[in-house]
């Protein structure tokens, strides 16, 4: 057994200095590369708003508000008004979230409440996929199998069999690219956002709250009515608002069955566009400074409208999650 | 008439009406794997792996040009992306409830939110502009930027699951606190942190609107980071949008390659995070 | 070697809880004229502003078990952390006075805790296997840490060895020994973490309750290695379980809210208890 010398940390003093010097040296160094690599985060969304307000500005200063409230999109004339795709943002968003959040907090009620056991694991894991498919994948199975069908099947059952033709929202002949099939596949996008998060919050609703409804006679759907979807409330409108930040900024699949025409009108069967699809058709091709400053001037508005969508979204889950831990 | 039994009649119908909800939600996802299967499963061959794209009007080719080209940029981002995105997870784990922490955390999920064209535009302005052309240099990095919130977020979970008396044990044997750290904590956490990366790896690498400003596409082969290049997203969406039928048959071809990584990586990492903690992970 | 039923014949001196069983006496410390282990003067350890020990002086001879008992929240555990200096790795934890240890003082603006804790083993309340190590790997965890014996793998496998021995380990994983270490059960993970703290051949060895989640059994062996081990290195033992105190420690130290309130040989102090709230804890009206 080897023994130490009585004055066990002598030999340590000696190299000590190394020591304390040597760790101490390389826990500043660790600190040091994790927090710049942290710091990356907000030096990231700062970069991105720099660069895209820098390149907006020429944009901004020349045109103005015309950005936002004209129609006339003329690169040749210098005008760039960009209200249709605004319009067409918000509408399609709206259309979106309209449809899929009936949907996504029923699955989320049936999930955490109704569904046996062995249907939970299948069925979540099948709604939160719906994240994963990437956006050209819903594009492509929309322009083949959703355009078509809606052409050829909903358009008329919604516009004649139901007369909802005699509305200014279905009317008009049905070509198939439209405010509607971008509604539609944004809803499906937007779904398990929306599901998940309602999913946690609900599931996060303590027993009690249940159990002192239940005890007081309400039937299971009076429980979930009164109880826990109060509880829950702000946390399931954070994942609305997220399935919202992520309807606004999509691409890709709105491009590909909004049919790319920039007027505004009121019929969801009329083709329309996105800011995002006006950035995605426009930007390769665009020739002057002005077009490429009002495209960036597009991109701008985008940002700051999901950034502030994202964040209260944000905000609003995190508040559930906070009142539940105290 | 608020009898108990009309209560009862209105409890059960909305009961109904949300297994009705569940069987909606769970049908897309169902209908749009069964047409990809059935009109991209016969193009699937071993030509469209190797071969490069036709001439348009010939038949046959393949998607070899996107598909090397996809896993170059999802190397560069990987490269930008995981050591920062994990970097930043260490710190967001052992510093919990500083300011800076909670800022990060906040605007990481922010970032995660934004639309990937806004990412696009950025990565054009600052790495397409000053240079005077594209790249697949600037694709990675526009990718490897959307890595960095995700990766960032998924570490600092698999860390703070680590047990903090591992930690104390780790420290009370003389381990100075980055060697703790790294030797201790990252490597009990590293199965997860893995499993979060090819998570993270999945999802960008079926993003496309970052790309058509940066890598642009390429019709012909290269592997140049400096030069434009193929990816399988950017190939489906201009053989998509593209009036040939030879290349919507390649559309839907690539489109199954695409989802059937996505969905491998998305079921081993729920197979993965569940078998470890031994509940189910929802 | 210790049997938990021996029973001491004398008679006592005041009645005593039947359960309580005293083993044959030990020379108490100090009489030798060896220096003490560790001595602490004046230490009192803070969490913010809360004192969690309020000014203890105490005086732990070396190869010795001492055990540190008291009521939940007295500050045993903090008391012994500060032992290896681990108090100080929690935010706003301060400690004032001094603590030697084989004469040379652990706190000072230069001495660094790391090279503190390699020369002090602790093991905690919960086994705490690495595991994503082997058991070879695990023991000898410690070790790579001292570059002063940058052992090769041929003495790292004898100094592997003759700590699972010491942890009385070694015969049920001899042939396991790179296999997981989260393969092992409760009682056998923990004497790896005896083991791991003994490789790096410490003087002074630290155990924060180690026997709390055990099963009796394992229990019961982990007190036998503890008995064992004091003849070659120093022992401190936190636990709440005053009949294991009695059981396997040389002299008992008994704390309450932070003071120390008596220490004295084991046999003395569960016999002939000098302060009335020791006497108070041990026969089980409080705490």
């Amino acid at each position: 057994m080897t023994s130490l010398p009585v004055n066990w940390l002598e030999k340590e003093k000696d190299r000590r200095r190394l020591n304390v010097g040597a760790s101490a040296f390389s826990d500043k160094v660790y600190e040091a590369l994790t927090a710049a690599c942290a710091l990356v985060v907000p030096g990231l969304v700062i970069a991105i708003a720099v660069a895209v307000f820098a390149a907006a500005w020429p944009a901004f200063a020349k045109l103005g508000l015309s950005i936002v409230t004209t129609s006339d999109w003329d690169v040749a004339g210098g005008h760039f008004g960009a209200a249709p795709a605004i319009f067409g943002t918000l509408v399609s968003s709206t259309v979106a979230l309209i449809i899929a959040t009936p949907l996504a907090i029923g699955v989320a009620i049936f999930l955490s409440e109704f569904s046996p056991s062995w249907l939970r694991q299948p069925v979540g894991f099948l709604v939160d996929l719906l994240a994963a498919i990437p956006s050209v994948v819903y594009g492509l199975w929309g322009i083949f199998v959703l355009i078509p069908l809606l052409r050829e099947h909903v358009m008329p059952f919604l516009r004649d069999t139901l007369h909802l033709g005699a509305t200014p929202f279905f009317r008009g002949p049905a070509y198939g690219p439209s405010m509607l099939a971008a509604g539609v596949i944004l809803a499906i996008m937007a779904l398990p956002y929306i599901s998940s998060v309602s999913r946690e919050v609900l599931m996060a609703v303590p027993r009690s709250q249940r159990e002192a409804a239940l005890a007081l006679g309400a039937t299971r759907w009076e429980m979930i009515r009164d109880a826990v979807i109060p509880y829950a409330r702000s946390g399931i409108i954070g994942g609305i608002m997220l399935g919202l930040g992520r309807a606004l900024g999509e691409t890709m699949a709105v491009t590909m069955v909004i049919g790319n025409r920039p007027e505004i009108s009121a019929s969801l069967l009329a083709p329309g566009y996105t800011m995002a699809s006006l950035i995605a058709n426009e930007f390769s091709e665009a020739t002057n400074d002005l077009h490429l400053s009002a495209l960036m001037a597009v991109g701008a508005i985008l940002f700051i409208i999901t950034l502030i969508v994202n964040a209260v979204a944000r905000w609003l889950v995190w508040s559930v999650s906070r009142r539940r831990a105290q | 008439m608020r009898t108990a039994r009309n209560r009862h009649l209105v409890s059960g119908a909305m009961i109904g009406l949300t297994y009705l909800a569940a069987a909606m939600a769970t049908l897309p996802l169902l209908f749009i794997l069964f047409h990809l299967i059935v009109k991209g499963a016969s193009s699937i061959s071993l030509d469209f792996f190797t071969h490069m794209p036709r001439p348009v009007g010939e038949s046959g080719g393949g998607m070899a040009n996107a598909i090397v080209g996809t896993l170059i940029l999802i190397g560069v981002a990987s490269v930008i992306g995981l050591p920062i995105g994990i970097g930043a997870g260490l710190h967001l784990a052992e510093k919990k409830t500083t300011p800076l922490a909670y800022t990060v955390r906040f605007l990481a999920d922010v970032l995660n939110g934004l639309p990937s064209i806004v990412m696009g535009i950025f990565a054009w302005e600052v790495l397409v502009r000053p240079i005077g052309h594209f790249s697949a240099l600037a694709g990675g990095v526009a990718l490897g930027a959307m890595m960095i919130p995700l990766v960032t977020r998924t570490t600092e979970e698999m860390l703070l699951v680590v047990p903090t008396s591992l930690r104390e044990a780790a420290l009370a044997l003389g381990y100075p606190k980055w060697r703790t750290s790294i030797s201790v904590v990252l490597r009990t956490a590293m199965a997860g942190i893995v499993t979060g990366a090819l998570v993270a790896v999945a999802r960008i690498a079926g993003e496309t609107a970052p790309l058509l400003f940066t890598a642009l596409g390429n019709q012909f082969w290269s592997t140049s980071i400096r030069e434009p290049i193929a990816a399988l997203p950017l190939q489906i969406f201009t053989y998509a949008t593209n009036a040939y039928e030879e290349l919507h048959r390649l559309a839907w071809a690539g489109a199954l390659v695409l989802i059937s990584i996505v969905l491998v990586i998305s079921l081993a990492a729920r197979f993965a995070t569940r078998s470890r903690f031994g509940a189910p992970v929802d | 070697m210790l049997q938990s039923t021996e029973v001491l014949r004398e008679k006592p001196m005041r009645v005593i809880t039947p359960t309580v069983q005293v083993r044959a006496p030990e020379p108490t410390a100090s009489k030798d004229g060896t220096r003490p282990c560790i001595v602490a003067s004046h230490l009192s350890a803070f969490f913010g502003e809360t004192a969690a020990v309020k000014d203890v002086s105490i005086s732990i001879p070396q190869n010795a078990v001492t055990a540190i008992i008291g009521p939940s929240g007295c500050g045993k555990s903090t008391l012994l952390r500060c032992f290896n200096r681990m108090h100080e790795t929690v935010a706003s934890a301060r400690v004032d006075g001094s603590v030697e240890i084989l004469g040379s003082p652990i706190y000072g603006d230069d001495t660094s805790p790391i090279a503190v804790r390699r020369h002090v083993g602790m093991v905690f309340q919960r086994p705490t296997p690495f595991p994503t190590m082997s058991i070879r790997a695990n023991v000898a965890a410690g070790l790579r840490v001292d570059s002063k014996s940058h052992a090769s793998r041929g003495a790292t496998s004898e100094i592997v060895e003759e700590a699972l021995q010491r942890a009385g380990l070694w015969a049920e994983v001899k042939d396991q020994l790179d296999e997981s270490a989260m393969a092992l059960s409760g009682g056998q993970q923990q004497r790896l973490c005896i083991a791991r703290a003994l490789a790096t051949r410490p003087r002074v060895i630290l155990l924060d309750e180690p026997t709390a989640s055990l099963d009796p059994l394992s229990t019961q062996k982990v007190e036998e290695l503890v008995y064992d081990l004091r003849k070659t290195v120093t022992v401190v033992i936190v636990t709440h379980n005053m009949q294991q105190a009695a059981r396997v420690s040389d002299g008992t130290a008994f704390l309450l809210m932070g003071e120390l309130i008596e220490f004295a040989s084991t046999r003395e102090l569960f016999t002939a208890p000098k302060d009335p709230r020791t006497e108070s804890y041990i026969t089980g009206r409080f705490g």
